[in-house]
């Protein structure tokens, strides 16, 4: 975990209200491990006044991606950052997901609804390092609310993708292109990112089908290191279910601890 | 002799307390302080206040606990935490071998569990004093919190400045009348000093859903936001009482911090920042030495109280 005051913007990519930022920063991007997270500084003023976290959405010896949707004030400035400018930035943060020995060889799905697309990338590239063979099952709105398919597709990673209006793929939502998926062959593992009412279904599909899975929750953040208690989710623990903090025990869970709102 | 940054005395004293700088982490705000140290030097702050404890674990409210507003931050965290006794076998050891002065948070949803927590910590070593929450809503007496009148506050700040062997700060809430009239309470009870503000009662609206912002609709505001207010208290106060008084309210940069010395505090807590940046609160320390050195100031403690009002 690093705090990177001044690391540079290479590249921005854009598409409508979601941004892509290449970022210029070495020991984020070795250290980094898919499904962490970092805090970035959107002002240099009061206002926004907090960071705002974002997903990885890729790393190397360079430094981290990451691919985020205009959702507020604080992403909305964050999108005007032009390639060059210098971020204020920390992490990597969080657990991520679970690279498991056991499922080498075997196909795992990547489920990803919208933005939570996002962490599925890093994650796939991982998987296929570790020798495990990911499937990745990419939904959102409509055709323009997909770009990474092209990225996926370059890397010669096995994907579908799902829109809601039917503008590209399967038409539909993306629980429900899975649950086709999950009805062909059932996987070793699920991985899902997206809107908590596509991870509830998912989570219910993975238990229905007995798939393991772990799943990225998002929360409003204050701090991102744990400090603040202000990211909780219900979480089973040992001792009852309780506030669990997204950033420091999460953002990514196994399936069986998250309770449903 | 030329003022240096190597020669200022950033030093203070509460008088029952001496802190090499006036520098503190506000509770709430810096967890139990462990959770920064891979952001700064913990050994480099004046104090750590740490997150309010009960004497059981707390579960908290439901989310959403936070709402960012205009420069500042809603927060209904509802003093969740882990206990005096996880508190004391998991952090206590490590934290006290820092060798900065720790102050613990006091909370209690009755009088007789804030007497419970500080008859716990009096048995351990290691802890500099007690900073008492009491804002904490109280269960037996339909919610209310003493912080809010002047009578519960001098029966709890009695109660707890006897069942205890340490000093006492007493944390006033701003969401009074008449501030100044509880810091007296609190001073008439025997409290060593008063640490203020707390947060501000407040709220946000979704007005698309129409609902609160926050599962617990109310919360407490902090942030740039809250700091000409709090200010404008600590000087109330800091006139008024003999006790040292501890500011805080927005506290962002070294000039913040300065800004509430000269309203007459001995040494200021630094709060929401710790959430921006992990190392403000050592980052101030460096903006007060420069400060001091650029204005020829040897030592800190000479501009305490120096507000000029004529």
């Amino acid at each position: 975990m690093t705090i990177e005051r001044n690391a540079r913007l290479r590249e921005v990519q854009s598409w409508g209200d979601l941004f892509r930022f290449t970022i210029e920063a070495p020991a984020m991007g070795q250290e980094a491990r898919p499904g962490q997270f970092v805090m970035v500084k959107v002002s240099d003023g009061a206002f926004p006044l907090l960071r705002r976290p974002l997903g990885i959405h890729d790393a190397n010896a360079g430094g981290i991606e990451l691919f985020f949707k205009v959702a507020g004030q604080g992403t909305g400035i964050l999108s005007q950052k032009k390639s060059g400018d210098r971020l204020d930035i920390i992490g990597p943060l969080g657990k991520g997901f679970t690279i498991s020995a056991a499922t080498k060889g075997k196909k795992v799905y990547l489920v990803g609804g919208g933005r939570g697309i996002a962490p599925l990338y890093f994650l796939a590239r991982e998987l296929v390092k570790a020798g495990t063979r990911p499937f990745v099952l990419y939904g959102g709105r409509c055709r323009t609310d997909i770009p990474l398919r092209d990225r996926f597709e370059k890397s010669g990673i096995e994907f579908l993708c799902s829109t809601d209006d039917g503008s590209f793929g399967f038409a539909g939502l993306v629980t429900e292109l899975a649950a086709i998926e999950l009805a062909k062959a059932k996987p070793a593992m699920i991985y899902a990112c997206g809107p908590d009412p596509m991870m509830k279904a998912l989570a219910s599909l993975a238990a229905k089908h007995d798939v393991p899975a772990e799943f990225s929750l998002e929360s409003i953040m204050g701090c991102g290191i744990g400090a603040c208690w202000g990211c909780v989710h219900r979480i089973r623990n040992g001792k009852g279910n309780g506030w669990v903090k997204i950033c420091e025990e999460g953002p990514v869970f196994p399936g069986e601890r998250i309770l449903w709102p | 002799m030329a003022v240096t940054a190597k020669t200022i005395d950033l030093s203070v004293d509460l008088g029952f307390l001496g802190l090499r700088n006036p520098v503190l982490t506000a509770s709430g705000t810096f967890g139990y302080g462990l959770e920064f140290e891979p952001y700064l030097d913990l050994e480099k702050l004046g104090g750590i206040v740490v997150k309010g404890l009960f004497y059981k674990p707390r579960e908290g409210n439901p989310p959403p606990r936070l709402v960012e507003t205009a420069s500042g931050l809603i927060n209904a965290i509802g003093l969740q935490g882990v206990g005096v006794e996880a508190f004391v076998a998991k952090v206590l050891p490590k934290l006290r071998s820092i060798g900065t002065p720790i102050i613990v948070n006091v909370c209690g949803a009755d009088e007789d569990e804030y007497a419970a927590v500080v008859e716990y910590l009096d048995k351990q070593e290691g802890i500099a004093g007690y900073e008492l929450n009491i804002s904490c809503p109280n269960v037996k007496k339909e919610g209310l919190c003493p912080a809010l009148s002047p009578q519960p506050t001098f029966d709890l700040v009695k109660r707890i400045k006897a069942a205890s062997r340490r000093p006492l700060i007493t944390k006033l809430s701003p969401n009074v009348t008449s501030i100044v009239e509880i810091a007296q309470a609190a001073e008439e009870a025997g409290t060593d000093a008063v640490a203020l503000v707390n947060t501000f009662l407040a709220m946000a609206i979704d007005l698309e859903t129409r609902r609160p912002k926050l599962g617990n609709v109310y919360g407490g505001l902090s942030g740039p936001a809250i700091k000409p207010i709090a200010l404008r208290m600590v000087h109330q106060v800091a006139s008024r009482l003999e006790v040292p008084v501890i500011g805080m309210g927005g506290i962002m940069t070294g000039t913040d911090a300065l800004e509430f010395l000269v309203a007459g505090a001995s040494a200021v807590e630094v709060g929401t920042a710790s959430f921006v940046d992990p190392d403000a609160a050592a980052r101030i320390v460096d903006e007060i030495r420069r400060w001091c050195e650029a204005h020829g100031v040897a030592a800190v403690r000479d501009i305490i109280g120096t507000l000029k009002t004529t």
